[in-house]
């Protein structure tokens, strides 16, 4: 006596590791089963992470409250009009939309042509698309170099240009386009931006003032898409009566019927993000229930092996109470071998489920980042498959714990039962 | 040093309820080297378990170094247990995964000596087993008798004032008994209360007093006296005086427990 108490606990704990690795199977068995539980938790909160993290960034390549307009052809007749007839929308769509569609915000023509853009001796096919300012949010353009096309540009009917980055890479042969000018068709237009977002859906492409693709491309003024971007439309049935009242309102504009679903096609990326933010509920739920069937899984393992080996130890337990152990001692000792093994592998097989999935995702990340730099669309199902520590932390925990009761539960019967009949025990 | 008075115990169990221990009257001095004798089931274990502080009893007093041992809370029990008794058992009850030396030193964990002075304290023990050579060898690599002399050891290391030995020769052979009970009577001659169960008329003939025990009460019990010059065994009476022989050998004197 005398001592320090700090001096005591590293002797109890010298002891405690002592009967630890003294006993290698059974502290191996309780250790992988916890470390084994931690491992498989990540794993799959990681793997539903990355499901989930995949697609929602497919979803933030673009508005997720954008809907789509294209113009179709009838397949009914209507008011004494014959099918077959081309509706392609005009300046008096446009109108309608932002005045009568309460919900609409942005709203942007798109106009679209395939020309021949040249730079000196380097040309290329592209489309050229005629757009308004708000097309940038829309479609989330990033213009990384230079600015989008602005009010004034549509106002004056500017013949200015901003190209996607692929576009000027081959025209300019990673020279800076900006300010310089390329050749549209036989129309000189002039460089000011350059959208540097990495395309993984559409085809390279220039855009223009929609003004100025209506009056060089257009002469007819028609176009065939409008896209918008809406609010509010937050359930599934608030954007079908949505779509309903859409397609009615165009249907007085451009005189066809209702319910002639070729005459006009929808696409409402507002009402996709909700089907998959359903689909994410569903994942999310699997993954959690999984997770938590793992955990189970994990506290009957770790509660079986404290059960079996406190029963295998009832004679171990009588001998130390015969030489002078006092219970509490016991009942001690056990309790922090558990709580040792649960932390310590539950520790080692957090280490390697965060190792594993960290090593997913670089090889991932690598992989995306060659395939971004080679042509072709490519789209991301599986992305960061990380996990919150939070989960971890708290599963360890929820593990430790689960080794404390199984611990204590037995080992406060054994060290009742009467040292002599425990020493009996062969 | 013990003192047993009127000491009932009773096992209850669902179906049945035993009574084991009928009204044990005894004393034992500082010192003495007593055997428990009796056939299974005579309650002798029982009465060991009691006096070990390993057990409780129902009815009586139990007295030890003047210490009523009755009602005590877990930790008391441990503490006297430690501080008081030193246990010997049949299978030597070592812990496998704990080499000779630390089964020697363990009882001095839990009075909390540091690990350097409780090997070196359990060193000397072994040494006056003479197994220093032994002592990093685990249990299962010791014969019967060296196994029972680390027990011994261990039991000795904290100084306890009473050894109480269950069995202690029960799995040994002839040669080794012989041997182990040499060692327990050197400690008795340091001054240890020595008390053994056994049912080995040999072990017990070492002993200096033989308690008989039959049937939860005791039966009978013979005495030999070591004052220097007296060889003889005297019979020592319990109830009603009923002297009848007092030959050169050991005898035993019936005690008229019967009313």
């Amino acid at each position: 006596m005398g001592r320090g108490y700090a001096n005591n606990m590293l002797d109890h704990l010298q002891e405690i590791f002592i009967t630890l690795s003294k006993n290698k199977l059974r502290t191996t068995l309780t250790g992988l089963s916890v470390s084994w539980g931690i491992f498989i938790l990540i794993i799959l909160l990681g793997a539903g992470n990355g499901l989930k993290n995949g697609v929602t960034s497919n979803f933030s390549e673009r508005a997720v409250n954008r809907v789509n307009l294209w113009s179709g052809s009838t397949s009914m007749p209507y008011q004494g009009l014959k099918s077959g007839r081309n509706l392609p929308f005009s300046e008096k769509e446009l109108n309608v939309i932002d005045n009568e569609v309460q919900q609409s915000e942005l709203i942007t023509p798109r106009t679209q042509t395939n020309q021949t853009v040249s730079f000196g001796s380097e040309y290329g096919a592209y489309d050229i698309y005629g757009v308004m300012p708000a097309y940038r949010d829309i479609y989330k353009l990033e213009i990384g170099i230079g600015r989008f096309i602005n009010e004034l540009d549509v106002k004056e009917e500017n013949k200015v240009i901003v190209i996607d980055k692929k576009v000027e890479d081959v025209l300019f042969k990673g020279k800076s386009a900006l300010g310089q000018y390329v050749k549209v068709g036989q129309v000189m237009f002039k460089v000011v931006g350059v959208n540097t977002k990495k395309e993984r859906w559409g085809s390279t492409a220039g855009y223009i003032p929609f003004s100025t693709a209506q009056l060089i491309f257009n002469p007819n003024k028609k176009f065939n898409q409008i896209a918008f971007t809406v609010n509010g439309l937050d359930t599934k049935e608030k954007n079908e009566k949505f779509a309903e009242s859409l397609r009615r309102l165009m249907g007085r504009s451009l005189n066809f019927d209702p319910q002639d679903k070729q005459a006009l096609w929808i696409d409402n990326a507002q009402a996709d993000y909700l089907e998959t933010i359903k689909i994410f509920g569903a994942i999310t739920l699997f993954v959690t229930i999984i997770g938590i069937l793992t955990l189970i899984a994990g506290v009957v393992g770790v509660s079986n092996i404290m059960l079996v080996s406190v029963k295998e130890r009832t004679r171990e337990i009588g001998i130390r109470k015969a030489i002078g152990a006092p219970s509490s001692s016991i009942i001690k000792s056990i309790i922090l071998e558990s709580i040792i093994i649960t932390a310590i592998f539950g520790y080692i097989g957090m280490i390697l489920g965060i190792g594993l999935t960290e090593l997913i995702n670089y090889i991932m990340e690598q992989s995306a980042n060659a395939q971004a730099s080679a042509d072709g669309p490519q789209m991301s199902i599986f992305k960061n498959p990380t996990v919150n520590l939070g989960y971890v932390y708290f599963s360890t925990f929820v593990l430790i714990v689960a080794g404390v009761v199984a611990g204590y539960l037995p080992a406060r019967k054994a060290v009742k039962v009467k040292p002599i009949e425990a020493m009996r025990q062969e | 040093m013990i003192t047993l008075r009127n000491l009932h115990k009773s096992y209850h169990t669902e179906a049945i309820s035993l009574h084991v221990l009928k009204g044990i009257n005894m004393d034992i001095e500082a010192g003495e080297y007593v055997s428990i004798m009796g056939a299974s089931g005579s309650g002798k274990s029982t009465l060991l378990n009691i006096l070990g502080i390993l057990d409780t009893y129902d009815e009586g007093e139990y007295l030890l170094n003047g210490t009523l041992i009755k009602n005590l809370g877990e930790k008391q029990a441990a503490h006297y247990r430690n501080e008081m008794i030193g246990f010997v058992f049949q299978s030597f009850n070592l812990i496998n995964f704990k080499n000779a030396m630390e089964n020697v030193a363990l009882p001095l964990y839990y009075k909390n000596v540091s690990r350097k002075k409780r090997n070196l304290i359990a060193m000397e023990h072994l040494d006056r087993m003479g197994l220093k050579d032994w002592a990093h060898h685990m249990p299962n690599e010791l014969s019967g008798g060296q196994k029972q002399r680390v027990a011994i050891a261990r039991a000795m290391i904290s100084n306890p004032k009473i050894i109480l030995a269950d069995e202690p020769t029960g799995a040994l052979d002839s040669k080794t008994t012989e041997d182990v009970m040499n060692v327990l009577t050197e400690l008795n001659k340091t001054g240890i209360t020595t008390i053994i169960v056994t049912h080995e008329q040999s072990v017990a003939a070492a002993t200096n007093r033989i308690i008989h025990l039959k049937d939860g009460m005791i039966e009978y019990e013979t005495r030999r006296d070591t004052r220097p010059g007296v060889s003889t065994t005297e019979p020592v009476m319990h109830a009603s005086p009923n002297p009848s022989d007092r030959g050169e050998s050991e005898t035993e004197i019936l005690i008229n427990n019967k009313p």
